[in-house]
């Protein structure tokens, strides 16, 4: 079975759970930004769930189905359509051979996760099927969906239908987002001034927000203590000898526009990072919109370990819900 | 002594050193060797760069804390180590000023430092030597320690392997091209680089190699078994090629015929420090059978 694509959307994806193990050689992880969003579509249709999945950002794809399927939407919100009739999201659906999915003008978040009973076929590169487009590296032809692709559908016994994830368990950034931030690797590089902007201050998430990373604006430009720059660091005072990067650190190249990591980071380069944020909150990144207003949410390791821990028994509800 | 910091609750970030050197390196290498050999259980990537490293872990697995311990353990072990390397030193042919990166260098000319000379014409200028010709001379004349492969996949860092004041050093653009062609030989700060892909970048532009060094395809004939070429701790040297010897090597590539130049060597961190020429030259009689 395929699906057929009418229309790709903006930028369309394949993506799973992701490649570690490459990062040394800069190959990044990849996969779901929205991870519980991709998990839990396909648990509603039965999969593992690490089956690959779509990611779509602001604008959805439109898919012809060769034969019948089971699939389900989750994550931003955005109608969804079989055939022009809405459906619910976060529910698993009946899609009849030649029927096709479509979806309106997106409402809140950012990303959909599209999962189809079977997964996403692709062959895997690295172990994975997640798609890394700069290195022409897994997904679809190593590359976003695009028009007249048939995408290959795994083989799969199709679910019941109609089951649904309930409310609460399903994660979005609250208004303004927050994102939980432990601060470290060159921190010592700004004045103590701008320790505490840097938290203080409401940033706006700029129009350059992708699957490499999310870029603020708007808050205070940050100051550096003096020094002489080290040899090989370069003679900006935010420049260091080339490090690497850690998923979900922040940059901010000149003290201006703070960058965060994402899942398809480049793995290393010549700027300082202020911190990084927690494991716990990367998910909520993917589904912040440009412009959206975001507080950076200072918190020290044992925190972070119960973010995570918070996040882990989400996981395990959405996973005793659609059991 | 290294530095140790956290980033998030997944990754130990450890500097061995503010500033770049051969000794940095070395000793994240040999850190990095001893972490990857110690199979510490939760340790999912082990990544080495110039002067620093990174490890990233299941915090499910190892807490934060014991991650550090362990890792501060195996740092007292590497100081007492041998700075001694097996590794391999790859002859890299470059068609320095080549009509491709020429045509990119022009194109973002309002970008650059100095508009009115090309990338490699200022390189030469700032770092004193004696017009283009020096400057390959200098850029191709000893060779380069690969000290990190990343920002995007298989692109080699590379750092000169001569006394700190003959290294080249130049600027990065001073805001960055969108487009670089792919296997552009570049340069930005104290580091070379070989671009791996078509894409953004903000180095000077010298040259380009016709040796493909990252094909997830793997369908080039010396990159079947793995698709990235580059690895930490590879040695370098360049070769400059004209016109005709890099438009042979291309259809060599395609063909399937193309095998780099490469020998085993050892390298000691110790020997090279007392006569660093003399040992070079010495690396380059290995890679020529001399």
């Amino acid at each position: 079975m395929t699906a057929r694509v009418l229309n790709p959307g903006l930028s369309t994806t394949v993506q799973d759970l992701g490649r570690p193990g490459y990062f040394h050689l800069g190959i990044p992880i990849g996969g779901a930004m929205d991870n519980l969003a991709l998990r839990a579509a396909n648990l509603l249709v039965g999969n593992d769930e690490g089956a690959a999945g779509l990611e779509a950002v602001f604008t959805g794809p439109e898919l012809e189905f060769t034969a019948d399927a089971l699939v389900a939407v989750t994550g931003a919100d955005m109608p969804i359509k079989i055939d022009g009739q809405e459906q619910p999201s976060w529910t698993a659906l009946r899609v009849k051979a030649g029927q096709v999915l479509s979806f309106g003008f997106l409402k809140a978040g950012a990303r959909i996760y599209v999962a189809v009973a079977g997964g996403i076929d692709v062959p895997e590169a690295l172990g994975s099927r997640s798609t890394y487009p700069i290195g022409a590296l897994g997904g679809f032809k190593g590359r976003p969906i695009a028009k007249g692709d048939e995408l290959p559908i795994g083989k799969a016994t199709l679910a019941r239908d109609g089951r649904s994830l309930p409310e609460p368990l399903r994660r979005c950034p609250a208004m303004p987002a927050e994102l939980r931030v432990l601060p470290g690797l060159y921190w010592h590089r700004i004045v103590e001034g701008s320790h505490r902007s840097f938290f203080e201050d409401t940033w706006k998430v700029a129009p350059e927000a992708d699957r490499m990373g999310y870029r603020f604006r708007g808050g205070a430009r940050l100051e550096f203590v003096e020094r002489q720059q080290p040899f090989g660091a370069g003679s900006d005072p935010s420049n260091i000898v080339d490090s690497c990067y850690p998923y979900g650190s922040i940059q901010v190249p000149g003290g201006t526009e703070p960058i965060i990591l994402h899942r398809d980071a480049v793995s290393g380069g010549g700027y300082f990072m202020v911190g990084t944020v927690v494991s716990a909150d990367m998910d909520l990144i993917g589904q912040l919109q440009p412009n959206t207003p975001t507080r950076f949410v200072r918190i020290d390791m044992a925190a972070a370990l119960q973010a995570r821990a918070d996040r882990a028994a989400l996981l395990n509800r959405v996973r005793e819900a659609l059991h | 002594m290294n530095r140790y910091t956290f980033g998030g609750d997944e990754h130990l970030f450890v500097e061995c050193d503010e500033s770049m050197s051969l000794e940095a390196f070395f000793k994240s290498l040999s850190m990095t060797t001893a972490i990857r050999a110690s199979k510490i259980a939760g340790v999912t990537e082990i990544c080495p760069a110039n002067a620093s490293f990174q490890v990233k872990f299941d915090p499910d697995v190892i807490s934060p804390d014991d991650m550090l311990r362990a890792v501060k353990a195996i740092e007292q072990d590497a100081e007492k180590a041998d700075p001694v390397i097996g590794t391999r030193i790859v002859e890299i042919p470059v068609f320095y000023q080549d009509p491709w990166t020429h045509e990119t260098l022009m194109r973002f000319r309002e970008r650059h430092q100095d508009p009115s000379s090309t990338d490699i014409e200022y390189a030469a200028r700032i770092n004193g030597l004696d017009g283009v010709d020096a400057f390959v001379a200098a850029h191709s004349g000893s060779p380069w320690f690969v000290s990190m492969v990343g920002f995007v996949a298989g692109l080699p860092f590379m750092y000169q392997m001569v006394e700190r004041q003959r290294q080249i050093e130049v600027p990065k653009y001073l805001r960055p091209r969108t487009d670089t062609p792919r296997l552009t030989v570049g340069h930005g700060g104290c580091f070379g680089c070989i671009y791996s892909v078509r894409g953004a970048g903000g180095y000077q532009m010298f040259g380009i190699t016709p040796m493909p060094i990252y094909d997830p395809t793997q369908t080039t004939s010396y990159l079947r078994d793995f698709m990235v070429f580059f690895r930490p701790g590879d040695i370098v040297k360049f070769k400059p090629v004209r016109r005709d010897e890099y438009d042979v090597t291309v259809a060599d590539v395609d063909a399937g015929r193309f095998a780099p130049r490469m020998r085993d060597v050892t390298f000691d961190l110790r020997e090279f420090t007392k006569d660093m020429d003399a040992y070079n030259r010495s690396l380059e009689d290995k890679l020529n059978d001399r």
